[in-house]
């Protein structure tokens, strides 16, 4: 059975044929794009106007973000910035601490039992004047529950004294960076490392493994790719234990879920062997809407936490350098075993040194195991230089940069973190299209909403939270930036040859949207309206979500 | 109070004697942290211990150690257990304290580019455990080249810092004159560490674990490294015990580790604990016989000038 699409204006990504007004679409896949005289000599067709007055893109593709950002809904919303969760409410951007605690008062109104925990997320002072939430704060919610905030960042919690007590943290002579204290001495209830808030987790409902999502949280996060355009995106990365596996399979599987998820094993708790051993595994395991085997490392930490590696001259405001996550001996030897086994890693790195590591380590694990297609991506790279990209370019390498990263916390990186002239060259997106380096741009979300739309506005536009422009020579085009959130970042998951344009034999995937990202003002590229998608042929509206 | 304040602590009214003993091991890649816990499983003399590592790896436990497997705990002969944590070191505590019997003392091994005061002070955070020092393994063949690695230097001096005792292993690797350059560079460079030689990881456990010194009163030392020696102090009466502590530690006594019970001019005894040059007093129940055990170099440990100080 074919269906033919009509829209105002097809974009394809096809530069043989890069548009069309009509889509023809058969079991799924995309029959043909062009005029309706040419997709006729197909036989018979449906003929179906709902897009007529829409434009279609290839559906979005997201290749960095985190499948808990689902989960997260679950919990109250109570961040600077508006953001829509999954059932399309617009939560107002918080912008005081009266206003968070008031929010959370107001859902612990409404739980009935005086004694369940609750829990907020993506605070983030920085844009508070950082006024440090205390448990004092906290207390004005509740003072029989327990509760406690995550920070954007998802590396710090507050929460309230009920909190502290369960978790034994309230006393007199805690010795511990993590935990500041007031002027009473005891807690003030800032849990600022992960590993001083994994006391606390359990009785706050945040479990051990935020990374991993739960059943709703997968169906929500869905949602919120149906809103965004999207149609395939990362989780990077996961456990992949044998059950969430297993949730995975079965959600991805059933008739109605709208994205295809292309989750990676994290590659701590395990010996390289293991790791590449449980990997090829995985990959057996995987069907279309799931596709298992990439392998995700990080290798620093983040440049705002200053924990990422930076090389001479370091942090701006003389900070210690960061932290190392893997050792470059079992760097070596995942990126050896993998180049053999032919399995794609990812790795995190925020600081140039950390990118310098990975660079040096690829090099040398080629030299042993050469390979033409590996692929292998760098997420974030965030403070890459120049020569950086030129050798990812000799390399192979394709890069995923944190556009978003650049909106929400560029000012801070140009006032404290790294000074002006690398803040404004951070996610250098114009130095690695010129570098010849495959080019894929991100949201991380939950750290920022998903949105490749959004992603696009900020790597175009390079705008601050504060609104200036930092980094003008670092600007791509409209174009350009299309072509990152679509094939751009299909290339780097390897399957730029199913989907990311509107071609004959490609997975039938498409954003469909209200307005035409073209030709509207690229400043109003981040307020264009997401109709909704079509994922292997099937139609999913937002408006019916 | 002690030499390093952020970790020194006086817990009033709690009895640290409840609380699960933990030993950070640290050290880079290939220092010999997998080794001396093997050495230290195969000579646990009784002694449940409790490994955590950050993955199993190549089999981190010996083949004829291991009892059995399954996909994050390996069985040990002699009851002891070795689990492995990935990133979530904390929760992994947490889960210990459930498991009967209970162990007597846990080893952390630390990844190779972890730095171990973060490890402790996370320690430190949960109630049920108390931190008992940092055992930091350094190759003597590689050391001070490692400190000078454009990627990883500064992470190797950071780990040799947060050390209370650094074993200088694979000391049979170099000459002797190298040897005393090595260990000379690490003691200016460490001044608040005890440097204590050793090959294949070959230690006596004391050094390494206080539950081990904790019972040599009862069942005698365990000592077999050649260069090391142990004397038990009985206070005499009543005494101050914080000056006593510090002396143990800062007082040039060639002690490694010590610990013990004395009793306070108020009439409170107070477990006495040092490792390396820092030290610690806490409060106990208090029905234990005065009296503490110190190990040490050999021909350093000063058995009439310690006796003076009780």
């Amino acid at each position: 059975m074919t269906t033919i699409y009509s829209a105002r204006k097809i974009i394809t990504m096809n530069p043989s044929r890069p548009y069309a007004n009509y889509v023809a679409v058969r079991d799924g896949r995309i029959l043909g794009v062009g005029s309706l005289e040419e997709l006729a000599t197909w036989g018979a067709y449906d003929l179906n106007d709902r897009f007529a007055e829409k434009v279609l893109m290839p559906g979005l593709v997201e290749g960095h973000a985190h499948t808990m950002e689902g989960s997260l809904w679950q919990k109250v919303y109570v961040g600077y910035f508006d953001r829509e969760d999954p059932n399309g409410k617009i939560w107002k951007g918080l912008k005081t601490t009266d206003a968070v605690v008031a929010r959370l008062a107001e859902a612990s109104a409404q739980l009935t039992d005086p004694n369940a925990p609750l829990s907020g997320w993506q605070l983030d002072p920085i844009y508070m004047n950082n006024q440090r939430v205390t448990r004092h704060d906290l207390d004005r919610v509740s003072t029989t529950r327990p509760v406690a905030v995550l920070h954007a960042s998802g590396h710090i919690m507050n929460v309230n004294t009920k909190a502290l007590k369960l978790s034994g943290l309230l006393k007199p002579g805690q010795n511990h960076p993590g935990i500041p204290l007031g002027d009473d001495g005891l807690p003030n209830g800032e849990l600022k490392s992960p590993e001083v808030m994994t006391p606390v987790g359990p009785h706050v409902g945040f479990n051990r493994s935020v990374t991993d999502c739960d059943e709703m949280g997968l169906r929500d996060f869905a949602k919120l790719c149906v809103r965004a355009g999207v149609t395939t995106i990362t989780d990077l990365a996961a456990q992949l234990t044998d059950e969430s596996v297993g949730m995975f399979q079965r959600i991805t599987g059933e008739e109605t879920f709208p994205a295809r998820i292309v989750p990676m094993r994290f590659f701590m708790g395990q010996s390289p062997k293991e790791l590449l051993e449980m990997v090829k595994r995985l990959a057996d395991k995987s069907t279309d809407m799931l596709r298992l085997g990439g392998i995700k490392i990080v290798a620093d930490g983040s440049i705002q936490g200053f924990s990422a590696r930076l090389r001479w001259p370091g942090y701006h405001n003389g900070a210690p350098n960061g932290l190392w996550y893997i050792a470059p001996e079992q760097l070596l030897e995942i990126y050896e075993l993998a180049l053999t086994a032919g399995v794609q890693v990812h790795t995190h790195t925020n600081g140039d040194q950390a990118t310098d590591l990975v660079l040096d380590t690829l090099e040398s694990a080629l030299r042993k195991r050469p390979s033409s297609d590996h692929r292998f991506a760098l997420q974030h790279c965030q403070l890459a230089d120049a020569a950086q990209f030129r050798r990812m370019r000799n390399l192979g390498m394709c890069v995923n940069l944190f556009a978003n990263h650049h909106f929400y916390w560029g000012d801070e990186h140009y006032r404290l973190t790294v000074g002006p002239e690398r803040a404004e060259r951070m996610n250098a997106c114009r130095t690695a299209l010129n570098s010849g380096v495959p080019t894929a741009i991100h949201s991380d979300a939950p750290v920022t909403p998903l949105g490749p739309l959004f992603t696009a506005w900020c790597a175009v536009n390079r705008i601050t939270a504060s609104g200036r422009v930092q980094g003008e020579a670092e600007k791509i085009s409209v174009t350009e930036a299309l072509y990152a959130i679509t094939l751009g970042a299909a290339y780097t998951l390897k399957l730029d040859d199913e989907i990311g344009s509107i071609e004959v034999g490609k997975k039938a995937d498409f954003a469909v949207l209200e307005d035409d990202p073209e030709t509207v003002n690229a400043v109003a590229l981040k307020d264009l309206k997401v109709w909704g998608t079509v994922q292997g042929g099937r139609i999913f509206a937002a408006a019916d979500l | 109070m002690g030499h390093r304040s952020r970790r020194t602590d006086i817990r009033r009214g709690r009895f640290v004697t409840d609380k699960l003993p933990v030993t950070v091991i640290g050290g880079y890649l290939g220092s010999g942290k997998t080794t001396l816990i093997n050495h230290l499983l195969r000579n646990a003399d009784g002694l449940r211990l409790a490994v955590l590592v950050n993955e199993f790896g190549e089999l981190p436990i010996d083949a004829d150690l291991v009892e059995a497997k399954d996909d994050d705990i390996i069985s040990i002969t002699g009851g002891c257990i070795c689990c492995s944590f990935g990133s979530e070191l904390t929760a992994a505590l947490v889960d210990l304290e459930k498991i009967r019997p209970r162990p007597d003392q846990i080893l952390i091994e630390a990844s190779g580019v972890a730095v171990p005061g973060v490890i402790v002070a996370s320690v430190g955070l949960l109630e049920g455990f108390s931190a008992e020092g940092i055992v930091v393994l350094a190759d003597a063949e590689t050391i001070r080249k490692s400190t000078k690695d454009t990627y990883m230097g500064d992470t190797v001096t950071r780990q040799l810092s947060d050390a209370d005792i650094i074993l200088l292993n694979k000391i049979d690797l170099i000459g002797s004159e190298e040897l005393a350059t090595t260990k000379l560079w690490l003691t200016q460079n460490n001044p608040h560490a005890c440097v204590v030689e050793c090959q294949n990881g070959v230690v006596t456990p004391e050094v390494v674990m206080d539950s081990f010194l904790a019972r040599v009163r009862a069942v005698g030392p365990h000592i077999e490294a050649t260069n090391l020696d142990m004397l038990t102090l009985k206070p005499r009466g009543y005494s101050d015990v914080e000056k006593l502590a510090k002396e143990l530690a800062e007082g040039g006594h060639g002690i490694i580790r010590a610990k013990g019970f004395a009793t306070s001019f108020e009439g409170k005894q107070l477990l006495v604990q040092v490792v390396g040059r820092r030290w610690t007093i806490t409060y106990t129940r208090g029905n234990v016989k005065d009296g503490i055990v110190c190990l040490g170099y050999k021909g350093m440990l000063d058995h009439a000038e310690l006796d003076k100080i009780v």
